[in-house]
């Protein structure tokens, strides 16, 4: 979010250069991920192809799907990425993935660019205008909300892990006709090592940062959390084990995905949402930090996938999104601090991926069109077989 | 209230510089859009407490404003007056409590959707300002100096890499004595040029012996106030109702006393090293952060003349709830890390540079410390390229500056 004073860049016109448009730079970052994917990973470009689904159709199939939705909040911008001084950084995401992948180059974030309100908007396909820094639900109905009320499925059947305290309200909005007891549960792992370890985390202090953008203070949590019981009861996992394992993880989004990879074992949901945070250590302004964030998330990436061949209720059938929440500042921008922050709403900062792989997915392809990342939630519908009544995004036609 | 309804007595509250300097261009506050002139006072109101560069700037925005005609106002502001604001903002004490306003102001643009169109009028309105306001000849070129790599012993990676394409990198530089002959060189421009605030030193970690003529802000020696920072903020946190956005308008209040800074210091130069700390995302706790962030600012409010940047390791990761509720001193430190960062730091110190007048007569040097690498970007030196020659830092810095 930005906190700041347009004069901040004012002092720092660039009235010497020649500055390309936002439409110009996004449209170049598109360009720089698709030849960057077809030059290395040998990517094919997507416009040439014919427009038939590559998607099986038919109920029996819909019941049987599994979408794992995978987020990050903390975009990591080009050069540190796709661009090919950036690729040293995601060699998972690049020679494993993305071959396997449908990849769009060009989706655009229109909204408010703070963590949770962004990924809010993501699951609900409305650019939420909610306060980024407190614990509020969405204002609109979730994808979680539609997916259970319309395809008539149980709690069990869709889980959110997501990254800080600030993300429990996440799974359900405030929607009259959806609201409590219709959405996902939420999971915050480093609630539950927070409470597991009480009076006794030094040793695992690290793991239980909440918010990169606001360090210094933790959003109170209450109702809709996964309590500490139901390590027992739902993911089949001691405090004893739990406190064991994550004293063997170096980060909370090892921890999430630990948690994600139980949940698949022992629950199984067909909707699975996963939001990951250690990029966000950027907001420290230490380059190091960052760069050593993206190389995580791209190798906790791949380990996700690999799960997913390996765990008999998703081999095959499933289908996974892999897109930032939004990116981050440019280094030219006046008004921000290059990678530390995405303040100015820049177009580095609205421009970023997605990657669908798996289930019906058309592999190896690249698309070039725009698109916006509230179109999530009305692809998933359309997959799935839910109707996002509130959503403002469109189908992406590659799917349909 | 509106700005046509401003009136002399409502200033009261402002130091007595600020005071004199909303007086004198009252009649052109009065015609400023709603949405705009907040942020004006914001940086009117500290005008007591800013550099000398910035106080040219504000009085000559002021100058330019009262000499417009109505119409110039028209064309200048017509952008600002499309956008609306929220009655709540209307009716705050945007007078005495600018920054605030300009804080929920930007809340208000982004959940409103309103924030790329605000974005493109203030660029528009920077652009032209700029345009329109005359800028003195600097009396010798701009110079930046980056020192980064302290205790690294040997490092494998390509060092430079977004620079080298700007300038010449040196591959056999004699590292003996290089801080010291950086400083040396440094404290000769300062003689030669005297400009208050125009030549800076800033430390990362422990300030070495330099010229008195230099200003200089250190890591090491906020340690108090920074730990009073964060003793403050802790105490913060735990009252009730606190949250993000009370926190950074607290934080945005404080002033040097109440951090224990020096009274008998320097007020402008205090004000800054504060604002350093409570503005900057990081510059608590990394010093890598501090230094990136320290000369960011200082190439901004006081476009510095000279400013050497010398990069220290910084405390290895820590969780900042861990970080926050240690008493403990001086941690493990992460060199290598650290050379990382700063090695991206010196990029963002010449982007800074850049920025500012005589851009193209400028000249940037950064060195990896006490080793044989350095780049040197400057109007008389080949774009990357690759040289051999043996120089010690004083005659790099020679060839930079000639």
């Amino acid at each position: 979010m930005n906190r700041r004073s347009f004069r901040d860049d004012l002092a720092f016109g660039w009235p010497r250069l020649d500055a390309p448009t936002a439409k110009e730079i996004a449209s170049r970052l598109s360009q720089s991920r698709r030849e960057f994917l077809r030059t290395t990973a040998g990517l094919a470009l997507g416009a040439g192809l014919g427009r038939s689904s590559p998607f099986l159709r038919g109920e029996a199939i819909r019941k049987k799907r599994k979408t794992i939705v995978v987020t990050f909040g903390g975009g990591a911008r080009d050069q540190e990425t796709f661009a090919p001084e950036g690729q040293e950084n995601i060699p998972h995401l690049i020679n494993e993935l993305a071959p396997q992948s449908s990849f769009f180059t060009h989706v655009t974030n229109q909204g408010i660019l703070g963590h949770y309100v962004a990924t809010a908007s993501l699951t609900t396909g409305v650019y939420e205008t909610l306060n980024n820094f407190a614990a509020v639900p969405p204002e609109h109905p979730t994808v979680f909300e539609y997916f259970r009320k319309d395809l008539r499925r149980p709690a069990s059947d869709t889980w959110v892990v997501a990254p800080s305290n600030g993300f429990n309200r996440i799974g359900e909005s405030d929607s009259r006709a959806y609201g409590p007891g219709t959405g996902a549960a939420v999971i915050l792992p480093k609630h539950l090592l927070s409470a597991t370890a009480s009076g006794a985390t030094e040793d695992l202090d690290h793991l239980l940062r909440d918010n990169y953008e606001t360090p210094f203070y933790t959003p109170q949590i209450g109702g809709g959390e996964f309590e500490l019981q139901q390590l027992v009861s739902i993911l089949r996992l001691s405090v004893a084990d739990f406190m064991a394992h994550a004293r063997t993880l170096s980060s909370p989004d090892e921890l999430s995905v630990y948690i994600a990879k139980r949940l698949m074992q022992q629950e199984a949901p067909s909707l699975l949402w996963i939001t990951m945070h250690d990029i966000d250590v950027a907001h420290s302004g230490a380059f190091s930090l960052y760069v050593e964030g993206i190389r995580r998330t791209d190798r906790l990436c791949a380990e996700l996938w690999k799960t997913v061949q390996s765990e008999p209720e998703y081999a095959g059938n499933t289908t996974m999104f892999i897109l930032p929440d939004f990116g981050r500042d440019s280094d030219f921008e006046p008004g921000g601090n290059g990678f530390q922050h995405h303040r100015t709403g820049d177009a580095a900062s609205r421009t970023t991926w997605m990657m669908a792989l798996g289930a019906g997915v058309r592999p190896g392809v690249v698309f070039d069109d725009p698109l916006q990342s509230v179109d999530l939630v009305p692809t998933l519908g359309a997959m799935l077989g839910f109707t996002p009544a509130e959503s403002k995004g469109r189908p992406i036609k590659e799917f349909m | 209230m509106q700005p046509s309804e401003l009136q002399a007595e409502q200033f009261s509250g402002y130091p007595p510089e600020a005071k004199r300097v909303v007086l004198a261009h009252l009649e052109a506050l009065r015609e400023l859009p709603l949405i705009f002139i907040p942020s004006l006072l914001r940086e009117v109101i500290d005008y007591d407490f800013k550099f000398p560069a910035e106080r040219s700037a504000i009085d000559g925005e002021l100058a330019l404003l009262s000499n417009s005609s109505q119409a110039q106002r028209h064309d200048r502001f017509q952008a600002f007056e499309r956008l609306s604001i929220s009655e709540n903002l209307e009716q705050s004490d945007w007078i005495n409590q600018p920054a605030q306003f300009t804080e929920r102001l930007s809340a208000y643009l982004w959940s409103t959707h309103q924030l790329d169109a605000f974005r493109a009028a203030a660029t528009e309105y920077g652009a032209r300002l700029q345009s329109e306001m005359p800028s003195d000849p600097l009396p010798t070129r701009r110079l930046g100096i980056a020192v980064i790599g302290q205790g690294v012993t040997s490092f494998d990676g390509r060092l430079f890499k977004n620079l080298r394409e700007h300038g010449t990198y040196f591959n056999q530089i004699k590292p003996e004595r290089g801080l010291d002959l950086l400083l040396e060189g440094v404290a000769a421009r300062s003689k030669a040029y005297p400009v208050p605030y125009g030549h800076w030193y800033v430390e990362g970690g422990q300030q070495s012996s330099h010229s008195s003529l230099l200003t200089c802000i250190s890591y090491k020696s906020l340690e108090p106030t920074r730990e009073a920072l964060l003793r403050n903020v802790r105490t913060e946190i735990e009252k009730p109702g606190m949250g993000p956005e009370e926190l950074r308008t607290h934080l945005a209040r404080l002033t040097p006393s109440d951090l224990g800074m020096n009274p008998g210091g320097n007020p402008v130069l205090d004000r800054f090293q504060l604002k350093v700390l409570t503005e900057g995302s990081g510059t608590q706790i990394f010093s890598t952060t501090f230094a990136q962030w320290t000369a960011r600012e200082v190439l901004r409010r006081a476009q510095a003349l000279t400013l050497l940047v010398r990069f220290a390791p910084r405390q290895r990761q820590r969780p900042m709830n861990e970080l926050l509720s240690s008493s403990q001193g001086d941690s493990e430190v992460d060199p290598l890390g650290s050379l990382i960062d700063a090695d991206m730091a010196s990029y963002y110190h010449w982007i800074n540079q850049q920025r500012l007048t005589g851009y193209d007569r400028s000249a940037f040097l950064v060195w990896f410390e006490g080793h044989n690498e350095a780049l040197v970007v400057a109007p008389n030196l080949p774009r990357g390229t690759t040289s051999n020659s043996a120089f010690d830092l004083g005659q790099l810095l020679l060839l930079a500056t000639s």
